[in-house]
């Protein structure tokens, strides 16, 4: 006990100030980001300071979160989605919060009638493509998902471990919505035989077999519908038309819905709300896309030119209740193992 | 001589390091063990039963440890040639060279397993000029989510750590034994395999258990090179903490991931026992000789030739290709470092990025040294009773899984006076833990190598104990310190398993800020990226080539 008073008193002066009146800490995973300016504006607004931490990935840091809650790090988490929404409900971590910019939100994205996690932002997670490779091979790019299983694409495409990856586990759960519970397995099965690769998480599958970003060799790669603006957006010199291009048909895309929450035990409830506010607001909204490249949850948000240019949104998702996930996906993923893995 | 005033000095040498272990490894882990298997204060053992009811994580644990076993002993074979290289010869460019073969162990997985692309991949380097020579309808070399590709890569990370242990142990084995032995007619191999070989042993153990526990517990490498067909103990422990989410199993996997190496480390100290030699230590500058025979120019060739296609390809490909772009060469992506063109609130400038490592490197050097030296210092003597169990102990962080880790400190650290879960001294600190090993190990075949004849003669002539370890043992150890400090100096440099839980995101890691720009498409981030790691190769080289020069100024010769 001694020596910790000892050790404490010899760092201490090293720890920054972890409760500071007129600071307020967000929570968040290694992706999140947002601009100086928006950041600076809501400081001086409120005459407060925003502290970022960031605690590995969605499911890292929110586990951290779950595991701190009686005595959180932080007053607000960002960036748990609907993949993960059950758990951290269930944890009953986040205190409910009825803001009123909701109604400049869009309805659909609205997943949690008791408003303990507010939409943010969205991705739809679906299938990329190289555009010259098919121009190159005269082969018709992919349309649908069972197109990915016709002997033209024999080895050609590239999807994430649902075991191990976000968008991996979004685009089985795609497979889920479009082939139906009964069917999925049959389709995973042909994949396999069709040699599909698969990698444990985003950064290898794109980086590094996906012709059109690397050294690789296959040209359909899973990762999301706004990807394509990425890629024009951080080219050396923007071209005129995305390398890429996302596969966006019917039902062949998962939604993944970020949120935003306050977490219970905050002290500084009121202004958590304001930051809820803000976040649902045109400045932050507008914000959004060209820091996560991802969409803003706003009903008429502005979006940047390369995204209207490059980036789509896919006209029918599919969608599966998020407690119907929670219930059935360490299920999935093992019946997914057993089919494309063993 | 008088027992109790030799022990008391020995005690307080193994407080500080104990404490240190005691509140930032044991508290934490406890805590989060507990909270895992008994979350409302009772036994939830949750799906425990599958652990052995499911053949999988018997394969798992069977997987793990013969793929370390093996990556051992390939890392052993191919590293104990440059070893005696390094020990017995002086030639042009060989600090550079040494120095240089330690930068593989900074890089982060996902670099490597892209500069491994380039080079050796379906479009690499190599696959196509094979193509091109033999007229190959397809790429020869399949690499990708092979168990080559794992065994090469942990090759590739520990090549240096057999070199630096094995290479500077070996250099101050005194000649005289293999002369004599020589002059009565032994062959070379001989006098190898008879002499040379046994007298090692320390440190090819040491150095082959360091590299055995950091294969054993080999994350990246399995997930990013190996592919979904490969699983680790340590995999699926992140696996079932953070996407299941089932504590209980993780914390079980962790537990026996601690126990084995416990016990691993156990029979190793009782072998270690039996092999520690007493030898003279001689000056290393009169046994190095020049290359001037035929015989010569082949064995020096030869090691650095394989040091050069094994280690050197890749990362002269990941150079190449952040300076490559569609129009030849250019600084393009090194320009675009220094642009924040989002004005992103979590942008860094590079130098900035090379200050944050290096000065926690720094941070962690130091905590490592002052830690590692009294724990060797005290380990050196022969222990008995509980002092056998503290070396295992000592070892424990190194196979201790980040994630469990991580969220031990989350739950543990959270109340003053340890309020360190948002402190930036909890990078350093969770670096030290993993560095701490290494010094020890380093450390340790030196200092036990000290005949005890030395340190009682210079009791004798009235020597304190602590003079005793300034005359005698520093001098003769201050090389394997230095060996230490340059592990712990890499060792923070490239960790990025805890990084990514306990950095603040102002404040990032050269490593975090390559994953960083590695999270988004485009052309950009991939250069940016190349270049980073580019930075964090050049950073490193020049670290380790102004700590070889502390050596010569600050200790002389030894």
């Amino acid at each position: 006990m001694i020596a910790c008073v000892v050790f404490g008193g010899f760092f201490n002066p090293l720890v920054m100030a972890a409760d500071a009146v007129n600071e307020i800490t967000v929570m968040t995973h290694d992706s999140f980001s947002i601009s100086k300016e928006v950041v600076t504006s809501f400081e001086t607004l409120h005459n407060t300071k925003i502290r970022f931490l960031k605690a590995g990935d969605a499911g890292a840091a929110l586990n951290q979160a779950i595991l701190s809650k009686n005595n959180p790090l932080a007053d607000l988490f960002f960036g748990v989605d609907n993949t993960f929404m059950s758990r951290a409900l269930k944890a009953d971590i986040f205190k409910p919060y009825a803001s009123p910019l909701l109604n400049q939100i869009r309805d659909d994205l609205k997943l949690d009638p008791q408003n303990r996690l507010l939409p943010v932002d969205f991705g739809d997670v679906c299938l990329n493509y190289d555009k010259k490779w098919f121009v190159q091979k005269k082969l018709r790019p992919p349309a649908s998902l069972a197109d990915l299983v016709k002997s033209d694409y024999k080895s050609l495409t590239i999807v994430e471990n649902p075991a191990t990856s976000s968008p991996g586990l979004a685009f089985l759960l795609t497979t889920v919505g479009y082939f139906g519970e009964n069917g999925y397995l049959d389709f995973w099965k042909k994949m396999r035989a069709n040699d599909v690769m698969v990698t444990n998480g985003w950064k290898e599958a794109y980086w590094g077999s996906f012709s059109a970003a690397s050294k690789g060799n296959r040209p359909i790669v899973v990762s999301y519908a706004s990807s394509p603006s990425a890629e024009v957006y951080y080219a050396k010199t923007p071209p005129d038309q995305a390398p890429t291009a996302a596969v966006i048909g019917d039902q062949t895309s998962f939604r993944q819905i970020e949120f935003v929450g306050i977490l219970k035990g905050t002290s500084k409830i009121e202004l958590a709300q304001k930051l809820v506010d803000f976040m649902l607001d045109r400045k932050f909204q507008e914000d959004i896309p060209l820091q996560m490249f991802v969409f803003p949850a706003g009903k008429s948000t502005r979006l940047p030119e390369v995204f209207i240019k490059h980036a789509r949104i896919a006209a029918n998702p599919v969608t599966i209740p998020y407690d119907e996930i929670a219930a059935k996906r360490e299920k999935w993923i093992e019946s997914w193992t057993e089919t494309v893995l063993r | 001589m008088k027992k109790n005033n030799k022990y008391r000095p020995r005690i307080l040498l193994i407080t500080i390091p104990l404490l240190f272990l005691a509140i930032f490894y044991f508290y934490p882990l406890i805590k989060i063990f507990s909270l895992s298997f008994m979350p409302e204060g009772e036994w939830r053992p949750g799906k425990l039963h599958k652990l052995v009811s499911s053949g999988f994580y018997i394969q798992t644990f069977w997987f793990t440890f013969w793929q370390a076993s093996l990556s051992t002993i390939l890392t052993l074979l191919l590293a104990l040639p440059g070893a005696y290289v390094f020990a017995r010869y002086r030639f042009f460019g060989k600090n550079l060279i040494q120095s240089f073969t330690t930068i593989p162990f900074v890089l982060p997985t996902v670099v490597v397993a892209t500069a491994f692309q380039a080079l050796l991949g379906p479009n690499g380097l190599i696959n196509i000029w094979l193509m091109q020579w033999f007229e190959l309808p397809d790429a020869p070399i399949q690499l990708n989510h092979t168990l080559w590709f794992i065994l090469l890569a942990h090759v590739f990370y520990n090549y240096t750590v057999v070199l630096r242990i094995v290479g500077g142990f070996w250099s101050r084995l005194e000649c005289t034994l293999t002369e004599a032995a020589q002059v009565l007619g032994a062959s070379p191999w001989q006098t190898f395999f008879k002499i040379t070989l046994p007298l090692l042993y320390p440190a090819i153990f040491a150095a082959g258990l360091l590299v055995f526990i950091f294969c054993f517990s080999s994350f990246g490498i399995i997930l990013i090179l190996g592919g979904p067909r490969f699983s680790t103990i340590e995999v699926e422990i992140y696996r079932q903490a953070v996407h299941i989410f089932n504590l209980p199993m993780a914390a079980a996997l962790s537990l026996i991931q601690i126990v084995f190496t416990f016990l691993l480390m156990w029979v190793y100290t009782a072998l270690q026992r039996k092999t520690g030699v007493d030898i003279m230590p001689e000056s290393s500058a009169s046994a190095l000789r020049n290359v001037t025979t035929c015989r010569d120019r082949v064995i020096v060739g030869g090691n650095t030739a394989l040091m050069m296609l094994l280690l050197g390809m890749p990362m002269l490909a990941l150079v190449f290709r952040s300076f490559s772009s569609d129009s030849g060469l250019s600084l393009v992506f090194y320009r675009a470092l220094f642009e924040n063109p989002t004005q992103s609130i979590f942008f860094v400038p590079p130098m900035e990025a090379v200050i944050y490592s290096v000065g926690f490197a720094g941070v962690t050097l130091v905590l490592a040294v002052f830690l590692g030296l009294p724990a060797a210092s005290f380990l050196a003597s022969p222990q008995k009773g509980l002092g056998a169990l503290l070396d295992p102990i000592f070892m424990l962080p190194l196979s201790t899984s980040a994630v469990t880790l991580g969220f031990g400190f989350i739950i543990a650290l959270d109340r003053p006076p340890l309020n360190l879960r948002t402190s930036l001294m909890l990078v350093p600190l969770a670096h030290t833990l993993v560095a701490f090993p290494f010094v020890v190990r380093s450390i340790l075949p030196a200092l036990r190598s000290i005949p005890r004849n030395l340190r009682e003669a210079a009791t004798l002539l009235g020597a304190s104990p602590l003079k005793v370890w300034q005359a005698v043992d520093l001098p003769i150890v201050g090389r394997a310190v230095l060996v230490g400090a340059v592990f712990a100096f890499t060792v923070s440099l490239g960790e990025f398993g805890a990084t990514v839980f306990v950095a603040r995101p102002q404040t990032p890691t050269m490593p975090l800020a390559i994953y960083r720009f590695l999270g988004q498409p485009g052309a950009m981030n991939y250069g940016q990226a190349m270049a980073m790691s580019s930075i964090l190769m050049m950073v490193t080289a020049v670290g380790f080539l102004l700590l070889e020069k502390v050596r010569i100024g600050g200790m002389g010769e030894f």
